[in-house]
């Protein structure tokens, strides 16, 4: 019907994941399989991003806060509770949906955008930080480690492609919800308030309450990636889990990619850990050289490509009809 | 007279010192197409946002469809059946012209199909259908007025404000514009929309509007058809007037420049 049809996104999706299985089976290395377990990692938090960023408008530079709430649920439940680990998933992702629930009443209540959102949230991830630094039951400082334990009751597993299976079935359980977002009035009411709020109200829209549903949607599959984190490392501290490095790769990823599309936030999350890994085994022995050429492919391409990598081809066009 | 679908009791706000609206009272009736002129600056977009719940008012208030609105947002105004247009145009520019018609129709129509086919007939009745796929971005003036037309229209409203659809467009395209907006008006077989336009294009309220009511400096200062209020002396006045009459001022008080 229309070009970008709920069935192409499926057939997408459903692509994808074939991809990553025969990727996963054929690439049978630690290397490899370490790097499509953290690549697929890293997609999840930048289509949490997304959800709200892209589609949503709402930048966020705070996303922190929702995995470090998950990471930490997932750890405390099965550590203080003796909760069973798929259990304390679900707990993981509901307790950040409602956080996200707490502060996205608060801070979209008082009308807060743009610039204002984006440090409110930065200011709420560092609340959380210092929290879990000095209550009792986050093992402060030092954070909570999960004894090792292999079983699949457990979520732990003895090789990095059980992992991948996990972390593969929340990407598409990501990418189903945001192609579900794409045709539906959610979605469409989310991005007309993202393109044009007074327009969106003028229709009916009411603003506080599609805001709210896509930052608890984009907060719950972020605490998801922070109950990943916990199973995968089997630790957590503050610095970790509410940090800003963690709220950066969720939004470099999806800005990097494409905002406010489907595949963006894989292409995006795929992409720089290529050039991650890349310019680590090239200029690894001369440290801090490759970030700084890791810093500055990223600029190159948020300057080039307003788009992201994956409007690259109506970036290019746009060059063209705009010098001729 | 039945019921009147909106009715204002002196409306009233200022923006700090400037009383942007004052005392306004007027009364719509259900199924008329009617008109606000006035001269720039009079309060008219103004007055569009007290109705629309975009601003509550100092004081006075709005009643719609026998309902007390005052400041009432503008969301559930258009959920009650009232949808007003922006003067500048306002499209999700990043959305094709179906998808921004579609974001009106699901107001009432929670499935994604079925607001796209609502969309699709909208977009017939203002003339939009060969350019669906478009993003909103790329439409000319005249397509993006018409846009701002069919997504109000696409909510299914009693009450349409339209905000100057008129403006910036050529004179073969309000030629084209006028018998849209009187379809629509005219169009019971849709419920009826009853149209209340904000217009500058005199051609066009004398052409459409069947009573009209003259804002200057944020009151109503006349109100009748258009012929009526076009013969009226304070309409005239308000539009020309101004620098003729403080000339006349000036040339009977001479000593006025000494006392200011």
């Amino acid at each position: 019907m229309t070009p970008n049809s709920l069935q192409r996104d499926l057939a997408g999706i459903a692509l994808f994941a074939a991809v990553v299985v025969v990727l996963t089976l054929v690439l049978d290395s630690g290397v490899w399989l370490t790097f499509i377990m953290m690549a697929l990692y890293a997609t999840l938090l930048s289509q949490a991003w997304n959800i709200l960023g892209g589609y949503g408008g709402q930048f966020s530079f705070g996303h922190a806060l929702f995995f470090g709430t998950g990471a930490y649920v997932q750890a405390i439940a099965q550590l203080q509770g003796g909760i069973n680990a798929w259990l304390a998933l679900a707990g993981a992702v509901g307790a950040a949906g409602l956080v996200a629930a707490g502060v996205g009443a608060l801070t979209f209540r008082y009308g807060l955008k743009g610039s204002y959102f984006a440090l409110v949230t930065l200011a709420f991830a560092e609340v959380f930080r210092v929290l879990a630094v000095s209550v009792p039951f986050t093992g402060g400082g030092v954070g909570l480690m999960l004894p090792l334990n292999e079983s699949l009751a457990n979520l732990q597993f003895g090789s990095r492609k059980g992992y991948i299976g996990l972390a593969l079935a929340l990407v598409v359980l990501a990418l189903l919800v945001t192609a579900w977002l794409r045709h539906s009035r959610l979605g469409a009411q989310l991005q007309a308030v993202r393109d044009n709020e007074d327009a969106a109200r003028a229709v009916g829209v009411n603003p506080l309450v599609v805001k709210l549903r896509a930052t608890v949607l984009s907060g719950a599959f972020m605490g998801a990636g922070g109950a990943f984190y916990v199973q995968v490392f089997q630790y957590i501290d503050p610095a970790i889990a509410f940090g800003p490095a963690t709220s950066v790769e969720a939004l470099v990823g999806a800005i990097v990619g494409g905002m406010g599309t489907l595949w963006g936030p894989v292409l995006g999350a795929v992409v720089l850990h290529l050039l991650a890994e890349l310019t680590r085994n090239l200029f690894g022995n001369l440290p801090g050289l490759n970030m700084v050429i890791y810093g500055s492919v990223l600029v190159l391409i948020v300057m080039l490509l307003p788009r992201g990598l994956s409007g690259i081809g109506r970036s290019v066009r746009d060059l063209f009809k705009g010098r001729r | 007279m039945a019921e009147p679908l909106l009715r204002l009791d002196g409306v009233s706000i200022a923006f700090g010192g400037l009383r942007a609206v004052q005392g306004v009272s007027l009364q719509v009736a259900p199924g008329t197409l009617t008109a606000l002129i006035g001269p720039n600056g009079a309060g008219k977009t103004t007055l569009f946002a007290l109705m629309s719940g975009f601003l509550k008012p100092d004081s006075g208030c709005v009643h719609f469809n026998g309902r007390d609105i005052t400041g009432q947002p503008p969301h559930l105004n258009a959920a009650a059946g009232m949808t007003r247009t922006f003067q500048i145009v306002q499209p999700f520019a990043a959305q094709t012209v179906l998808e921004n018609i579609a974001v009106g129709a699901h107001l009432h129509e929670k499935r994604r199909a079925h607001a796209l086919a609502l969309a699709e007939t909208v977009a017939q009745r203002v003339g939009l259908q060969p350019q669906l796929h478009k993003p909103a971005g790329d439409l000319t003036v005249a397509g993006r007025k018409r846009l701002e037309l069919a997504r109000a229209l696409a909510t299914r409203p009693k009450l349409l404000l339209l905000d100057e659809v008129l403006a910036g467009l050529n004179p073969q395209e309000i030629d084209e514009m006028i018998p849209v907006v009187r379809a629509i008006a005219g169009d019971t077989a849709h419920g009826g929309v009853t149209v209340l336009m904000i217009e500058h294009v005199m051609q066009a309220v004398m052409n459409l509007a069947q009573h009209v009511w003259v804002l200057a400096q944020g009151q109503l200062i006349a109100e009748g058809t258009p012929s009526e209020v076009t013969r009226n002396e304070a309409v005239v006045e308000a539009y020309l007037g101004h620098g003729t009459a403080a000339k006349l001022r000036a040339a009977h008080a001479p000593s006025a420049g000494g006392r200011a």
